[in-house]
């Protein structure tokens, strides 16, 4: 039997488009109908304009009638992320501060959306301004992980892992600083990819750490993820950091690459804190890989003890600084309360912004204090290009690397929200390759014996995201993890 | 005691391009307020800067200009603050490595009239950076509103060492600074469009001694001479501080050009942390040899390049140079004048004199003048021929300047060729020595400035046409006959 309409691939959702056995207009029906079922459970959109996306649909049906079809996306909805700028759509990070905000403007990634004639779908919950691992710090709502309404889906795209899961969407966008895409991605059953820095332009993406946000593709399949990536990815003029490459046909590549590969298993990510039913998922998973050929090389990582401390000092000073500009001058929130401009920035702030942002500004602004620089700032800036260092000197050796994408399966809401520094580790795995700008990827490789989601996390070479989605193909292949839906 | 002063200036000139610093909205000057803004100028989330590269080229312009040396690698660094003109609450700006190091600027102190050339001395430079211009707060009754025009304008800051000692000092750096700027075609530099702001770093010390005073940063010196005047108010105030037995303390003071005194802003204490760190959203800049070098042949003459070469090539006069080489567009308009006629000084006095008078007459720029180059190299050529005298020239080059007509053919329709003619000017001298008995007795008296005065009733009875050495020798001939 079939999947329902909700939750089939995007690539069979295209041949059947392409086929016209379905119309644009139909699948979006199913979107929302499936949303509206489900989303008070999951919780997984803080807003989606159903007249948008209709009117949309009609457009793309009308295209294809004529014969003047896109490419693979048209008339397919991608949900996306409360921090990609849609114009005319809401665009709050899902912060207090931000509540009003309406874009003006489109992002690059979701320009190239439109001109591919994907249907941007809803604004998906988040961590407010992307800092979390859980989602709980949305200000709007929590999201529930749809494997259990009582778990967390991750963060801080959140909202987009759980999208996908739950048959909300056949595709949504994220950004990933730390994890924020691959760990959501573990924890709700889904692909998740980061791409290299500097592969998918940043404009449009409301910042939180400019040198390490990447906007990456969610997807059920590899195959979808490769899609979705192939149609956001590529230089941009209006983003200084975005870097003049080719982008290859990541589709062909799964057809053409099929290795085999050398795959590294750095030891430190599979140390103490590592839970043991996930380790024993991935390394079964590495043992297919064995069993298909591939030479498996155990490598040393040596600097990834430093990454969560290096990532929290650059990270949070970067914030610090782009969150700056939400001060209740512009468009943002504005206290009533004010007596002076002095008066207004701190109650706005104070009003507008969620304790964690507020930690993190704190933080962030006490590491690029005078006196304080040197110590810290430098010296992580130094120890990340270490970290770098460690990837590329491995890359030498290996194609990829194979690791745990997150320490354990997804904890219970509410478990870790008290304890700022457990709640960080949950990224231990993801923010390595933030800091070596490197692509990865997160497929489904088991779950637990609650039923949890486990996450296979694939790190490759820079730009080199087509090897990436060819060896997470060949798991999937062999496997039907990616296949199986929550019961919701 | 005998104090002496030592003043540094930081100057913020605004470049003038097409578009601004990090986003293609237009930059520019009295528009609607909030009209020269896009998302990426009003920092609306989501938006990121991208360098616009003809004002790195005008940078290194004014480096290559200044003898600055070129960085061959330099960055972009935010600095943190928090005010409502600045729309990201942090401006970029170029912290520790800036484009342009070192460098020295030739100004001329006042000489001892206005006709004598003053001392010429070079102040060293210390560093130029870029960074974005903020936006303008506009304070009415009950609120305040921010005009963000302005904001993200591209804009210079130019260090000076503390090489200055008077405000004189300062208003010569900052006329030198502003001639080589508007010479390069960098800006404007009109201060009372902002195009040039001044802040003056000002300490004391015993005359002599080698050591910095405590300094005192002087701000909103909004016009050239509101910085001489500001800097010399500081000074006077620092040396009663010293004189009364007190300390002068690291503050920045607020001069007000009306009340002609400073106010007390910030100490110390208050000033900010600006928490300055590379801006990850934009790539550090290389310029290479050939950028550079394609640069420097861009370069245009100095003004104090220029005045030396008019000294030497054309033997003009200080008083002269000093009208046509400030203004790069007049010296221009002479040198092509010069050229075509041959005749470098005439061609000068005509133009530092006549057609300046003018210009300001007409209140018009040298841009709309009718009057060309051309126009004044046939006059120099008419007289020069004795075509037309001097004073006929005068009256022809007010009438050129009016119509745009060329000089030849003024001279010409008006009939105004001089007359050499002693058949006709006989005619004439005899009449005017007929009509004025008491002034021949005079001359016959031996009163040989009698003449004179015939002479200019000559004149007078030919409309200013005769040849006065013509005129002259009539007269004296046909005196000698009576």
């Amino acid at each position: 039997m079939s999947d329902p309409l909700y939750y089939r691939t995007a690539s069979a959702l295209s041949r059947e488009l392409e086929a016209k056995k379905i119309s644009s207009l139909e699948l979006v029906r199913a979107v929302i109908e499936r949303t509206r079922a489900v989303d008070g459970t999951v919780g997984a959109f803080i807003s989606f304009d159903e007249d948008d996306a209709l009117a949309r649909a009609r457009a793309s049906d009308a295209r294809r009638e004529g014969g003047e079809a896109l490419g693979p996306l048209d008339g397919i909805p991608v949900g996306i992320k409360d921090i990609l700028a849609v114009e005319g759509q809401p665009l709050t990070c899902a912060s207090r501060m931000l509540g009003d905000f309406v874009s003006p403007y489109d992002a690059t990634a979701i320009g190239k959306l439109k001109a591919a004639g994907a249907i941007p779908w809803g604004r998906l919950n988040m961590d407010e301004f992307a800092m979390g691992s859980s989602t709980e710090n949305s200000s709007v709502k929590t999201t529930a992980n749809p494997w259990n309404t009582d778990c967390i889906p991750g963060g801080s795209s959140g909202g987009s892992a759980a999208c996908v899961a739950a048959g909300e969407a056949p595709l949504t966008l994220g950004s990933d600083t730390g994890g924020s895409i691959r760990q959501p991605a573990a924890l709700c059953g889904v692909v998740g990819m980061k791409p290299t820095y500097g592969l998918v332009s940043r404009y449009g993406l409301v910042a939180f750490a400019s040198s390490l946000d990447q906007v990456g593709p969610f997807a059920h399949t590899v195959e979808d993820a490769a899609i979705l990536l192939q149609a956001v990815a590529g230089y941009d003029r209006r983003d200084s950091t975005s870097y003049k490459t080719d982008i290859p046909d990541y589709r062909a590549a799964l057809q053409e690459n099929r290795g085999p590969w050398k795959l590294g298993i750095p030891s430190e990510y599979f140390g103490e804190g590592l839970d043991p039913e996930v380790e024993k998922a991935v390394r079964a998973a590495i043992d297919f890989y064995r069993k298909e050929g591939c030479e498996i090389v155990e490598v040393s990582l040596p600097h990834t003890e430093y990454a969560v401390g290096v990532y929290y000092i650059i990270a949070t000073a970067e914030a610090s600084s782009n969150l700056a500009r939400y001060d209740g001058i512009r468009y943002t929130h504005r206290s009533s309360e004010a007596t002076d401009a002095i008066d207004l920035y701190f109650r706005s702030r104070a009003e507008g912004f969620g304790e964690e942002v507020k930690r993190r500004v704190i933080l962030g602004t006490y590491v690029l204090s005078s006196g304080y620089y040197d110590a810290y700032y430098l010296k992580a800036q130094k120890v990340r290009t270490l970290i770098r260092g460690d990837f590329l000197k491995a890359y030498n050796q290996v194609d990829a690397l194979l690791t745990p994408t997150t320490p354990a399966p997804a904890f219970r809401k509410g478990e870790k929200t008290d304890d700022p520094l457990r709640m960080y580790l949950s990224d231990i795995y993801t923010i390595g390759a933030n800091l070596a700008g490197i692509p990865g990827i997160s497929i489904p490789c088991g779950f637990s014996g609650d039923g949890l989601p486990i996450g296979l996390q694939i790190l490759g070479r820079p730009y080199q995201e087509a090897d990436l989605f060819a060896i997470a193909r060949r798991f999937e292949e062999a496997h039907d993890y990616h296949a199986k839906h929550p019961g919701l | 005691m005998n104090y002496e002063a030592v003043i540094g200036l930081e100057v913020h000139v605004q470049i003038k391009t097409e578009s601004k610093m990090f986003s293609p909205v237009a930059a520019g000057y009295g528009h609607e307020p909030n009209t020269l803004t896009d998302p990426v100028v009003l920092g609306l989330p989501g938006t990121l800067p991208v360098m616009n590269k003809r004002a790195i080229d005008q940078i290194i312009k004014t480096g290559l200009m200044l003898g600055c040396d070129i960085a061959p690698v330099c960055k972009w660094d935010r600095k943190n603050y928090f005010y409502p003109d600045s729309p990201k609450n942090y401006q970029i700006s170029q912290y520790d490595q800036p484009i342009c190091i070192g460098g020295k600027l030739e100004i001329e102190l006042p000489g001892p009239s206005r006709n004598v050339m003053g001392k010429h001395k070079f102040v060293a430079l210390t560093r130029i950076h870029l960074e974005e211009d903020v936006g303008k707060l506009n304070h009415f009754d009950d609120d305040s509103l921010v005009d963000y025009n302005r904001a993200g304008t591209p804009l210079m800051e130019i260090v000076s060492e503390p090489d200055m000692s008077s405000g004189d000092e300062a208003y010569a750096y900052l006329t030198a600074l502003k001639q080589i700027m508007i010479c390069g075609g960098i800006s404007d530099c009109d201060m009372e469009k902002g195009q040039l702001r001044c802040d003056a770093n000002i300490s004391i010390r015993p005359r002599g001694s080698d050591t910095l005073g405590v300094k005192v940063e002087l701000k909103n010196l909004n016009s050239i001479s509101g910085v001489r005047n500001g800097i010399d108010y500081e000074i006077q105030r620092q040396i009663k501080v010293v004189e009364a037995g007190g300390q002068v303390i690291q503050e920045t003071r607020r001069w007000d050009a009306e009340a002609g005194a400073a106010t007390l802003m910030r100490t110390k204490e208050m000033a900010h942390d600006y928490r300055y760190f590379p801006d990850p959203d934009l790539m550090p800049v290389r310029v290479n040899r050939e950028w550079l070098e394609n640069l420097r042949a861009t370069l245009p003459e100095l003004p104090y390049e220029r005045q030396r070469r008019y000294f030497e090539e054309h033997d003009l006069p200080y008083t002269l140079t000093s009208v046509l080489v400030p203004d790069h567009r007049l010296a221009a308009f002479f040198e092509d004048a010069a050229e075509k006629c041959g005749q470098p000084k005439a061609a000068a006095n005509w133009i530092a004199n006549d057609l300046l008078r003018e210009l300001s007459a007409a209140g018009i720029g040298i841009d709309e003048s009718k009057l060309r180059p051309e126009h004044v190299a046939g006059l120099v050529k008419l007289v020069d021929g004795g075509v037309i005298s001097n004073n006929i020239a005068k009256e022809v080059f007010v009438e050129m300047f009016r119509t745009g007509e060329r000089p030849e053919e003024i001279v010409e329709n008006k009939g105004l060729k001089q007359s050499s003619d002693t058949g006709e000017l006989t005619a004439v001298c005899r009449e005017v020595i007929g009509a004025n008995p008491k002034s021949v007795e005079d001359y016959k008296a031996g009163k040989e400035n009698a003449i004179n005065f015939l002479k200019g009733q000559v004149m007078k009875a030919t409309r200013g046409k005769a040849n006065p050495q013509v005129v002259d020798q009539v007269l004296r001939e046909e005196l000698g006959k009576l």
